[in-house]
C-alpha cells in the first residue's frame, strides 16, 4: 500500500540527510549543497505529512488510525516489536508540527550558521534529530518510542554541545550538554520501568494491545497509578517540570536553532504527546493526574517568576518555555487532553517565531545576549521587530493570536473541571507571562541603544527572515482551528482530536461545559494580560527607575528569583557533590583500595612468607607459584592415575 | 562437520596451536612475517567460525543432551582400569556447541582477530608474544566447546599461563604487582572450582559402552542399552542428569547442605572470573598494566568466562542450590553495577575507568541470570556478546590516545573534536553504546536483562535501574574531557586513527549498530537453548530435576 512507502520515506528521509551530511559532509564544502540536503529531506517530509494528512481527512473517522510495519525489531519469548508506526489524529498533527517547523528552521539555519567550520555537522545532527523525533511520535510501540525518545535525547546532547570549545556561564558548552542528557536519564529510568510494569501486567508493549487492555482496568488501579508515575517522571525529564527542569535554561548553550527547534517547538513537548498518548493509562489513575495538575501548575508559576528578572534574552526564552510546558501539562492533568496538544502546537509556532527572532538579534548584535546592552534594535532590525512584537502579543494571550484561544482552553478547562485553586495560579501566571514577554521585547527592540563600542547591527538575510514571516503568519492565524464553540468557533482542533482521547474522557466522565462565566473568565485574563503588558510598557520601554527600586524593595525574593530559586545549587549540595566525592573516596579509596586491596595483599604477603619459610620457593616470585602450581595439578592426576 | 577428517571445533580450537608452532620456526627477526601469520591463523579460526554459524542448527536447544548438542566429538582420551580404590577412570575428549557456547565461540574468534591487528605495535619480543596470544586463544576455545569438566577446566587453567606472562612481560611500569594480583585471585578461584569439580565427579557416573564412549544412565535407558559399565564420570551432561548421581554419594539428592557448598565454591571460582564485587580488585590492575590487545581480550572474552561457567555448570548442575540463592546472585549483580558505576566516576586514568565499567556492565550480566526467565538470562548472554565488541571497542580507543600521547590521564585532553574526527565518531558510537542508548545493541542486552530481572526481583531491579543515570554521567564526563573544550596546545600534532586502526574500530562499530536495530541473527542462535535452560531451573524449582529431552 502506499501509506507504508510514504511513511517509510518521511521517516527515513532525514536518516538518508544525515548519513550524506554526516559521513561525507566535510568533503562536500558547499555550504549550499549541505542545506539543501538537510532541508530538502525534511521539507519532502513534511509534504509527505501533508499528503498523509489530507488523505486522512479524506476518510471517515473510524478508519483514520493506520499502523505500518516495516520490519520486525526485537524478538525473544513473550516480547516482539517492530519499526511499526501508527498514523492517527494524534501523530499526524505532531508530525505535521515537527517536519513543519522543522523545515522552516532548517532553512533559518543555513543564513545562521553561514561561514560556521562545522556547517555540515550542524545540518548531520538536525536531521538525525528529527529522524528521531519522528519514531518518538510515529511509533506505535513503548519500545520504538524509547528509541526516539533517547535518540531526541542524543540530538540535544550533541547540539547543545555544538560549539565544544566555547565557555557557557560558569563553566562550558560541554557541562550544559551532560547536565542535559543525565538529567534526561534520570526521567529514562522512569520510562523504563514504566515499560517493565506494562510488560509485566499486559505481556505487550504495542499500542494497539495494552490500550484497549488497559481500557478494562477499574479507575483507580493501583497498577495504572505506578505504571503512569514513572511514565510521568520520564516526561518530567523530557519536558522540563519541576523537579526535572534544571537541564532545559542551561541547554541554551547550543546554537539558537536548536533551542528553537529542540529546546522549544518540538522535543520538550514530546513528554506532553506522551502523556496525551497514553490518556487512558492516565484517566485510570486519578492521583497520577492530580500530582500532573499541580507539577504542571506549579512548573508554570515557578519558571514565569524567574524569567521576570533574567536578563540573557534566550534565559527568558527558555523559561518561558519552562512555564508553558507546565500549562500543557496542567491541561493534561485536568483530563484537557486536545486544549494541551493545542497548546503544543500554538506554542510552536510562536516560541520558534520568538527564539529564530532572538538569534536574529544575537546574530546582528555579534553574539551579545545581554538585553540591558540592546535597545531601541526595532529601527535596525524591522522585521525581527515586527514579527518579535507579533510573537509576544501571541504568547501573552491577546485575542485573536493563537496563544489566547490555547491558553484560554487550558485556564476554562481547568476551572470548569473544578480546580479552580490551580486556575488562580495559571491566571496569575499568564500576567506574568504577559510581563516578562513586553519587559523582553521593550528592553531589546524598543528605547534608545544601550550598547558600547562599534556594532551596527542590520537585518538578517532572506533564510532568516522568511521563516520569520511564516512562522508569524502562523502564530497569528495558529489559533483559529481551536475557537471555542462559545465564540461561536467550531473547535476544530478539540472535535480531530476526539476519537484519540475518546476512551480517556469515558473514563473520566468528562462532559463539556459551557456557560457565562466562561465569558467572564475571559475578560478577566484578557486584562490580567493587559495589566502585564501595560505594566512592563511603562517601566521598561523608556528608562525608569521603577523596577531597580521595586527590586530593591524586595531585594530577598529578587535574588532567589535572579538566582532561579537556587535549585541548581540544590541539586548540586545535595546529590552531585555527594556523588562524586563518596565515589572517590569513600567507595573506591575506602573499600576498593584500604579494605579489599588491602586483605589481597596482605594474602599475598602470607602466602610469601609461607613460601619462604617452608623453603619450597625462595624468592616469592609468581613464575614460581605458576610452576608449583602446574606441577601440583600434574601430581594429582598422576597420583589419580598410577596409584 | 569434518575437515581432513577432524572436526570443525577442534579445528577452530587448535589452529591457533598449528599457528604457535609456525611462529615459532619463523626467524626472529622476521617480525613482519610473525605478525601476518598470527592474522592468518586468527582469519581463518573466525571464518571457521561463520561457517560453523551457516550450519548452526537454531531450533536444537542442547544445555542437558547430547542428540541437542552440534558438531560433537566425543573420544575415549584417558581411560585406565581399576586405579587404586576407586576403579576405573575415564575422561573423554568432548566437544560440542549449543545456543549459549556458539555466541561466545563466535565472540572470542572475533576479538582475537581484533587483538592480533591491534597487537601490530608490540615491537618487545614479538616471537614470544604472539606465541602466546595464541596459546591464550586455544584456551578459551577449548573453555567454550569443553562438554568435559576435566577438559573444560584444563583448558581454563591453559588460559592462565598466557595471560600471566602476557601482562608480566609486556605489560605497564606496574605489571608484576598486577599479574601476581591476577593470579592469585584467578588461582583461588581455580582451586574451589577444583575441588567442586573432584566432588561432582565422585558423585556422578555414566555409563561406559565397548566403544569407550560415555552415555548419560538416562539416554542409555531411553535407547535401551544394556550391560554397559558404570563409571565414574567427568561428563557434563552426566552431571546434569538427576539420574546419575550416585546414591548416598556427596552431592546426590537436591538442597543438601553440600550441594549449597558446592555451588558457592563454584560460584566464588565464576565470580572472581566475571569479577563481580567484592572479588573484582584484580581487574582495574590488570587492565590498566596489560597492553592494549590483552586489555581487549581480557574484557572482550575472559571476563565472559566466569558468566559461561555459571550457565554451562552452575545452573544446570545445582539448580536447585541455585534457585535458593538466585537473590544472591542478583543482589551480587546490582552491588557490581552500582559499585562500578560510581568508581568508575572517580577515576581520572582512562583505561582504569573502562575497567570499572566493565564492572558494572558485566553486574548487568549476572543479574539478568539471577531472574532465571527467558528474557533475563537471553539479555544476560546477549549482553555478554556485546559488552564484548562494545569493551573491545573502549580500550582500543583508548589504545589509539595512548599509543599518540603516551598517557592515559583524563584531565589532559580536550577540544580533540575536529583534531580527530573519525576518532570522535567511532568513540561517541561505542560510548553511547556502552551506556545504553536504544539504537546500538548494548541497550538490548540491558533492557532484556532489566526486564527479566523486573519479574523476578522488583526492587532490586528498580535500585539497579539507576546505573543508567551513574552510567551516562560518567561515560559522558569522559567525553567531555577528550573531545570537548579547548585543545591544550601539546596536543597540536595529534592525527586521526590510520588504516589499521579504522579496520579493528569499525567493524565492530557496524556490528553494534546493526545488533541494536536487527539482533534477531544473535538471539536467534540462542533462543532455544535458553528456553530449555529457563525451563530445567523453573522444573526444579517446582516440581524436582527435568531430564535430557
Amino acid at each position: 500500500m502506499m501509506t507504508t512507502q510514504l511513511v517509510a520515506m518521511a521517516v527515513f528521509l532525514p536518516l538518508a540527510g544525515f548519513l550524506i551530511n554526516g559521513l561525507a559532509g566535510r568533503k562536500l564544502k558547499s555550504e549550499l549543497l549541505i542545506g539543501a540536503i538537510g532541508s530538502g529531506t525534511i521539507g519532502l517530509s513534511f509534504v509527505i505529512a501533508l499528503i498523509l494528512f489530507t488523505g486522512m481527512l479524506g476518510t471517515p473517522v473510524a478508519d483514520r488510525t493506520t499502523i505500518v510495519t516495516l520490519f520486525p525489531w526485537i524478538e525473544a519469548g513473550a516480547l516482539s516489536t517492530s519499526f511499526a508506526y501508527q498514523i492517527d489524529q494524534l501523530s499526524i498533527l505532531m508530525m505535521l508540527i515537527v517536519t513543519g517547523v522543522g523545515f522552516l528552521i532548517h532553512i533559518y539555519s543555513i543564513g545562521y550558521m553561514h561561514g560556521d567550520p562545522s556547517f555540515w555537522r550542524f545540518f548531520a545532527y538536525l536531521n538525525l534529530f528529527i529522524f528521531a523525533m519522528l519514531n518518538l511520535i510515529l511509533a506505535d510501540n513503548f519500545l520504538l518510542m524509547f528509541l526516539g525518545w533517547e535518540g531526541v535525547g542524543l540530538c540535544s546532547y550533541l547540539l547543545i554541545g555544538f560549539w565544544y570549545d566555547r565557555r557557557f556561564e560558569k563553566g562550558s558548552t560541554g557541562d550544559a550538554a551532560k547536565k542535559a542528557f543525565i538529567v534526561n536519564r534520570i526521567g529514562d529510568v522512569g520510562f523504563l520501568i514504566a515499560m517493565f510494569l506494562i510488560f509485566t501486567t499486559f505481556g505487550s508493549l504495542d499500542f494497539v494491545s495494552v490500550f484497549p487492555q488497559a481500557a478494562a482496568f477499574p479507575v483507580g488501579h493501583e497498577v495504572m497509578t505506578w505504571i503512569t508515575l514513572a511514565l510521568f517522571l520520564g516526561a518530567t525529564g523530557k519536558s522540563a517540570q519541576i523537579p526535572l527542569f534544571v537541564w532545559l535554561p542551561d541547554a541554551m548553550a547550543g546554537p539558537t536553532p536548536v533551542s528553537a527547534l529542540i529546546h522549544a517547538a518540538t522535543m520538550v513537548t514530546a513528554g506532553v504527546y506522551m502523556v496525551a498518548r497514553c490518556s487512558i493509562l492516565f484517566a485510570l489513575a486519578p492521583t497520577t493526574m492530580m500530582i500532573v495538575a499541580v507539577i504542571g501548575a506549579a512548573t508554570a508559576l515557578m519558571a514565569a517568576t524567574v524569567g521576570l528578572v533574567q536578563n540573557d534574552i534566550k534565559k527568558v526564552l527558555a523559561y518561558s518555555t519552562v512555564s508553558q510546558l507546565g500549562y500543557m501539562f496542567l491541561a493534561l492533568g485536568v483530563g484537557a487532553f486536545a486544549a494541551g496538544l493545542f497548546h503544543v502546537m500554538t506554542h510552536a509556532f510562536f516560541k520558534a517565531l520568538l527564539f529564530l527572532g532572538a538569534g536574529s538579534v544575537i546574530h546582528a548584535m555579534h553574539e551579545e545576549q545581554d538585553i540591558q546592552k540592546m535597545g531601541g534594535l526595532k529601527s535596525a532590525l524591522p522585521v525581527t521587530g515586527r514579527t518579535f512584537l507579533i510573537g509576544a502579543i501571541a504568547i501573552a494571550g491577546i485575542p485573536p493570536l493563537s496563544g489566547f484561544f490555547s491558553k484560554d482552553e487550558i485556564l476554562w478547562k481547568t476551572f470548569s473541571g473544578g480546580y479552580w485553586p490551580l486556575w488562580i495560579i495559571g491566571f496569575v501566571g499568564a500576567g506574568l507571562t504577559a510581563f516578562y514577554m513586553f519587559r523582553l521585547y521593550a528592553l531589546t527592540f524598543e528605547g534608545t541603544k544601550r550598547w558600547e563600542g562599534e556594532k551596527h547591527p542590520h537585518e538578517s538575510p532572506l533564510t532568516m527572515t522568511i521563516p520569520l514571516i511564516v512562522l508569524a503568519v502562523l502564530s497569528v492565524v495558529g489559533g483559529l482551528i481551536g475557537i471555542p464553540e462559545s465564540l461561536g468557533g467550531g473547535n476544530t482542533i478539540e472535535h480531530f482530536l476526539a476519537p484519540v482521547f475518546g476512551p480517556a474522557e469515558l473514563a473520566m466522565r468528562l462532559h463539556a461545559t459551557h456557560g457565562g462565566i466562561e465569558y467572564l473568565l475571559m475578560i478577566s485574563s484578557v486584562l490580567m494580560a493587559a495589566a502585564g503588558i501595560t505594566l512592563a510598557w511603562k517601566w521598561y520601554r523608556t528608562a525608569s527607575n521603577q523596577p531597580v527600586r521595586f527590586a530593591e524593595r524586595f531585594a530577598g525574593l529578587y535574588r532567589v528569583l535572579l538566582n532561579k530559586w537556587f535549585v541548581d545549587e540544590m541539586y548540586e549540595t545535595a546529590v552531585i557533590r555527594p556523588t562524586v566525592r563518596g565515589s572517590e573516596k569513600l567507595l573506591w579509596k575506602g573499600i576498593d583500595v584500604h579494605v579489599i586491596d588491602w586483605t589481597v595483599n596482605r594474602l599475598g604477603t602470607f602466602a610469601q612468607w609461607v613460601s619462604r619459610t617452608v623453603r619450597v620457593v625462595q624468592t616469592g616470585v609468581t613464575q614460581n607459584y605458576a610452576f608449583v602450581f602446574v606441577a601440583g595439578v600434574l601430581l594429582i592426576i598422576g597420583w589419580i592415575l598410577s596409584a | 562437520m569434518e575437515f581432513l577428517g577432524i572436526g570443525i571445533l577442534t579445528w577452530i580450537t587448535f589452529l591457533p596451536v598449528v599457528g604457535i608452532v609456525l611462529v615459532l620456526m619463523i626467524p626472529k627477526y622476521q617480525r613482519d612475517t610473525m605478525r601476518w601469520t598470527s592474522l592468518g591463523i586468527t582469519a581463518v579460526q573466525l571464518f571457521l567460525s561463520l561457517i560453523l554459524l551457516s550450519a548452526f542448527d537454531k531450533g536444537m536447544a542442547g544445555i542437558n543432551s547430547e542428540a541437542g548438542m552440534q558438531f560433537v566429538e566425543k573420544a575415549s582420551w584417558i581411560d585406565v582400569q581399576s586405579v587404586a580404590w576407586f576403579g576405573r577412570v575415564h575422561i573423554e575428549y568432548f566437544l560440542g556447541i549449543d545456543g549459549i557456547s556458539v555466541t561466545m565461540v563466535l565472540l572470542t574468534a572475533l576479538i582475537s582477530l581484533v587483538a592480533v591487528i591491534s597487537s601490530w605495535t608490540i615491537d618487545k619480543s614479538v616471537k614470544g608474544y604472539f606465541a602466546m596470544l595464541l596459546l591464550l586463544n586455544t584456551g578459551m576455545m577449548g573453555v567454550f566447546v569443553s562438554l568435559d569438566f576435566f577438559l573444560f577446566y584444563l583448558f581454563w587453567e591453559i588460559m592462565l599461563l598466557p595471560m600471566y606472562f602476557l601482562i608480566g612481560i609486556w605489560g605497564g611500569p606496574r605489571r608484576e604487582y598486577a599479574a601476581i594480583k591476577f593470579f592469585l585471585y584467578t588461582l583461588f578461584g581455580s582451586v574451589l572450582m577444583l575441588l567442586a569439580m573432584i566432588a561432582l565427579y565422585f558423585s556422578t557416573t555414566a555409563l561406559v559402552g565397548p566403544d569407550g564412549l560415555s552415555i548419560t544412565i538416562t539416554e542409555a535407558a531411553k535407547s535401551g542399552l544394556e550391560g554397559l559399565e558404570k563409571v565414574y564420570t567427568f561428563n557434563m551432561l552426566a552431571m546434569m542428569d538427576p539420574a546419575s548421581y550416585e546414591p548416598g554419594s556427596l552431592l546426590a539428592g537436591a538442597h543438601t547442605t553440600w550441594r549449597y557448598v558446592a555451588y558457592v565454591a563454584l560460584f566464588i571460582g565464576f565470580a572472581i572470573k566475571v569479577p563481580t564485587f567484592p572479588f573484582h580488585t584484580w581487574l582495574p590492575d590488570a587492565h590498566v598494566e596489560a597492553p592494549t590487545p590483552i586489555s581487549v581480550i581480557l574484557a572482550g572474552v575472559l571476563l565472559k568466562m566466569g558468566a559461561y561457567g555459571m550457565l554451562r555448570i552452575s545452573f544446570p548442575m545445582f539448580p536447585d542450590a541455585m534457585t535458593e540463592y538466585a537473590w544472591m546472585l542478583a543482589l551480587v549483580g546490582v552491588i557490581s553495577m552500582i559499585y562500578g558505576a560510581l568508581v568508575a566516576m572517580a577515576q581520572t586514568d582512562f583505561k582504569k575507568l573502562i575497567a570499572y565499567s566493565s564492572i558494572s556492565h558485566m553486574g548487568v550480566v549476572i543479574l539478568g541470570m539471577a531472574s532465571m526467565n527467558t528474557q533475563g538470562i537471553t539479555g544476560a548472554v546477549f549482553q555478554m556478546f556485546n559488552h564484548g565488541t562494545i569493551t573491545a571497542m573502549l580500550f582500543l580507543i583508548v589504545g589509539v590516545i595512548y599509543d599518540r600521547s603516551h598517557t592515559r590521564g583524563l584531565n589532559e585532553f580536550g577540544g580533540l573534536m575536529t583534531k580527530m574526527p573519525k576518532y570522535a565518531a567511532v568513540m561517541t558510537v561505542a560510548f553511547f553504546a556502552a551506556l545504553g542508548l536504544p539504537g546500538l545493541s548494548g541497550f538490548i542486552s540491558e533492557a532484556f536483562s532489566l526486564l527479566g530481572a523486573f519479574q523476578t526481583f522488583r526492587t532490586l531491579t528498580i535500585i539497579a535501574a539507576v546505573t543508567i543515570v551513574l552510567t551516562a554521567a560518567y561515560m559522558l564526563w569522559v567525553l567531555q574531557r577528550v573531545f570537548l573544550g579547548t585543545l591544550p596546545e601539546k596536543w597540536n600534532n595529534l592525527t586521526d586513527m590510520d588504516g589499521r586502526e579504522m579496520v579493528m574500530l569499525v567493524p565492530l562499530a557496524i556490528i553494534v549498530i546493526f545488533l541494536g536495530i536487527y539482533p534477531s541473527p544473535v538471539l536467534d542462535l540462542m533462543n532455544s537453548s535458553i528456553n530449555h535452560l529457563a525451563e530445567i531451573l523453573h522444573h526444579s524449582a517446582t516440581a524436582g530435576m527435568v531430564g535430557a529431552n
